[in-house]
């Protein structure tokens, strides 16, 4: 709780003061489509909160998004796959790029950087070699199929809880469980805060961040395929284009340290939640333009890092 | 002696939770070779850092010559004259002799760097201290102790008018070591004045005009030319009788608990090591720095896997391929770097106490809390650690607490064999005599307990036996009985019965 406090605090100030300035925000339909933005990008932030607790970074994410997103609907239309058949293809396809990462970085020692670096530029040029650079969708088919990232739980007639959001949850569930009650969540928070200390403690520190790079790109796998069914278009030149920098910086916002050994998953939702805050702030405020998103991002991002830095300072004075 | 060059009065240095120094005073004076002694925690260090500005005094006052001084950085203390030779030395491998001597105040034209001049005033330097290297050799080609005349140069390079040297004898061999006292004699001839830290009181003796020694961070005496004298040095820095200090009883010794055949490390594959001990038997490793003894703890424990020979222990052969599979036969190590490897800093004292015993006590995947907090009680209260609670970050306790965590998270498993690498490093001296009394009853209860320690003290007080290492060999392998400070030094200087100095 006292790690959440500070993230917590800034997610009911930007919200109120986007529901004092803009206009619509209350609306039930806003309000869906915020759950719903934070549903999608959520599940990409708990993934690289994986990787950053285990002390590492994953720059792919963003062209795993693109290649799922591109690939499973080319897999559906161009190739004639059944969904079901295009789906597991993706989950496996990810789960063998977070191993191959995990192995490069565990066993030939190569910097997590520079290898995911290269899984950014690969995945993304891949898929555009294998769509040939044209946009992918659904067209008006799979309605059944695509339900999974476009429909909601209604609540009212305006208001539903988006099935993103919900799957989201369900992960963050599992996610806390493995991270806070299991030995290899332990294991993993030992590893990332001293790597050379967990080893001599007996722990397979090896395995274990393999297993946190697998978890990274087949959650970002999870959410390149609910981004597409719910937008059901995809240039892979541009297709999540940034995203592994918005799943990091929610990360970093909710208290995940890159160092390494430390972060919620409550934080990084939380975290996730006020990126998608920001943004909608931006569109609804006559004078905020959407040119300044970045902008706005950064200067967040950059003070709510220095304000934990100089909480903890204070708090470590105290001792 | 005239007015003192150097004059520390009544210096206090304050880390959380422990006072480094307090109140110390030592006086040095022109051409004086004064040497420091004292256990590890006795402030020495800190004392070196404060007189270097490394860090800054709490209290008291520094005098130069007459003047009264405070440094608030490295280069204000070089400008005073002082200089200090770290006992790791600083300087980069990939860079010449002269690159090295001249690091950070190159002599400079308008950015470029004055190639001629820094090798003939290396040269110049180089000759100072007698050593015959060419200015452009580069460093990593030099053996240590000829690296270690190359920061001596620099020393004197910047006008050093006292020069610290701490345990500049460390990673030395007997004529590197010869060689370094000639400098020193030399230097003093020339009017520099040395503070010379060593544990090894042999060469303090042969060395020093005096003696002045610290314990627990306070001055415990000081000796003049004629009274130095070895019995009253140790008596000075321990505080009492050694026979006192190291509390031993006499070891009910079982079957053997690990035997070592032909192990070949990796750092010194052409030798391979063979040794036994047994169940309740403390044995200690002597040595110098670089002699192979931690290589040989961490191929035991899988941490650096051997390359070839066998580790019999609990009734299994084989070679341990990583520290898990280690532990699995009932084979653990507390290693030498307790914040690097030792400790995850940033945990609990819980989280660190139970982080071996993890996997055994949980239920499928799942940490059992409750089993947690009965290991970290029973611990706790079984090594008597010291903290506010079990909730408290490793990294806000001292070092010996620190240490007895380390132990706490193995004893939890109720191991076989005890590996522990310079187990008392940096630890003070009320928490070293606790560490000693915890090796002892484990080894009472049937440990067979393997420690390395550079500190012969440390050896002759706690080991029933002794193995002596020198460049990846074991020398020598001597008996309680047959203890002494010459016969150890003379095994790991390389196996010639000779004396250290």
């Amino acid at each position: 709780m006292k790690k959440i406090k500070g993230i917590l605090i800034t997610l009911i100030l930007v919200y109120v003061a986007t529901a004092l300035l803009g206009e619509n925000f209350l609306g039930g339909y806003n309000q869906g489509k915020l759950l719903e933005r934070t549903g999608l990008y959520g599940l990409l932030g708990i993934g690289v909160a994986f990787v950053i607790i285990g002390g590492g970074i994953d720059l792919s994410i963003g062209s795993v998004v693109c290649l799922v997103g591109c690939g499973v609907p080319w897999l559906v239309m161009r190739q004639g796959w059944s969904p079901t058949s295009a789906v597991a293809m993706a989950m496996l396809v990810s789960l063998g790029i977070g191993l191959w990462h995990g192995l490069l970085i565990t066993k030939l020692r190569l910097q997590p950087f520079v290898v995911t670096l290269c899984g950014l530029l690969i995945y993304r040029g891949a898929t555009r070699g294998m769509a040939e650079d044209q946009s992918q969708g659904f067209g008006g088919e799979h309605e059944g199929f695509r339900a999974l990232g476009t429909e909601a739980i209604a609540v009212t007639d305006k208001f539903g809880i988006p099935f993103p959001f919900v799957i989201m949850v369900g992960v963050a569930v599992v996610a806390w469980i493995f991270l806070n009650k299991t030995i290899w969540g332990r294991y993993l928070f030992a590893l990332g805060n001293n790597e050379e200390a967990a080893r001599l403690s007996g722990i397979d520190t090896d395995r274990m961040v393999i297993l946190s790079y697998v978890v990274c790109s087949m959650l970002a796998a999870l959410g390149g395929l609910l981004f597409i069914l719910n937008g059901n278009s995809a240039q892979p030149s541009d297709f999540g284009n940034f995203y592994e920098l918005y799943a990091i910086a929610a990360a970093v916002l909710g208290g995940c340290s890159l160092r390494g050994g430390e972060g919620t998953v409550v934080g990084v939702v939380i975290g996730t939640a006020v990126m998608q805050l920001l943004k909608n702030m931006i569109n609804l405020v006559d004078w905020l333009k959407s040119h300044m998103e970045f902008l706005i991002v950064g200067v967040v991002l950059l003070v709510a890092v220095m304000a934990d830095e100089v909480l903890k300072r204070r708090v470590a004075k105290r001792r | 002696m005239g007015r003192p060059l150097l004059e520390v009065r009544k210096v206090t240095k304050r880390f959380p939770g422990v006072v480094a120094l307090s109140g110390v005073d030592l006086e040095v004076g022109p051409g004086e070779v004064v040497a420091l002694i004292g256990e590890n925690g006795a402030g020495k260090s800190t004392l070196m850092k404060v007189l270097a500005g490394v860090q800054a005094a709490d209290e008291g006052e520094l005098w130069v010559e007459g003047k009264q001084v405070s440094f608030s950085g490295v280069q204000e203390a070089q400008k005073a004259g002082i200089a200090l030779i770290h006992q790791e030395l600083n300087l980069a491998e990939n860079l010449s002799v002269a690159a090295n001597l001249f690091l950070g105040r190159e002599p400079a034209r308008f950015g470029w760097i004055d190639q001629g001049g820094i090798v003939r005033e290396a040269e110049r330097l180089l000759g100072m201290v007698g050593l015959e290297v060419s200015p452009h050799a580069l460093l990593g080609d030099l053996t240590l102790g000829k690296q270690q005349l190359v920061e001596i140069a620099k020393a004197l390079s910047t006008e050093a008018k006292v020069i610290i040297m701490d345990e500049p004898t460390s990673s030395l061999s007997l004529s590197e070591s010869e060689r370094l006292f000639e400098v020193i004699r030399d230097l003093r001839a020339k009017g520099v004045s040395v503070i010379y830290i060593s544990h090894r009181l042999g060469e303090v003796k042969a060395l020093a005009d005096r003696v002045v020694v610290f314990r627990d961070g306070e001055n415990a005496g000081m000796l003049e030319r004629d009274e130095i004298d070895h019995d009253v040095m140790v008596r000075m820095m321990v505080g009492r009788e050694v026979s006192q200090f190291y509390q031993r009883t006499e070891h009910q010794l079982g079957e053997v608990a690990l035997a070592v055949r032909g192990l070949r490390t990796v750092d010194h594959p052409a030798h391979p090591l063979d040794f036994e001990i047994r169940a309740g038997e403390v044995v200690g490793v002597a040595g110098l720095v670089g002699a192979g003894r931690s290589e040989m703890l961490a191929a035991l424990f899988g941490a650096k896997p051997a390359l070839a020979g066998e580790v019999f222990v609990g009734g299994r052969g084989g070679l341990p391929g990583s520290p898990r599979e280690a532990l699995e036969r009932g084979l653990t190590l507390v290693p030498e770097d307790r914040k690097g490897q030792g400790l995850i800093l940033e945990m609990t004292v819980k989280e660190n106490m139970s982080l071996a015993s993890l996997r055994r006590d949980a239920k499928g995947p799942f940490l059992n809390r409750r089993r947690e907090e009965e290991i970290t009680a029973e611990m706790t209260a079984a090594l008597s650690v010291k903290t506010p609670g079990p909730w408290q970050q490793a990294r806000f306790l001292s070092g010996g607490n620190q240490q007895k965590i380390v132990l706490a998270k193995w004893l939890a498993l109720k191991p076989r064999v005890l590996l522990l690498d310079e187990p008392t490093r940096g630890i003070d001296i009320g928490a070293k005599e606790e560490i000693y009394l915890l090796m002892e009853k484990f080894a009472r209860e049937g440990m067979a307990v393997l420690f390395v320690s550079s500190e012969m003290e440390e050896i002759m007080g706690m080991a029933d036996r002794a193995l002596v290492m020198h460049e990846g060999r074991i020398t020598g392998e001597l008996d309680r009985r047959e203890f002494s400070e010459e016969a150890i030094m003379g095994l790991a200087t390389g196996g010639k019965l000779s004396k250290a100095v």
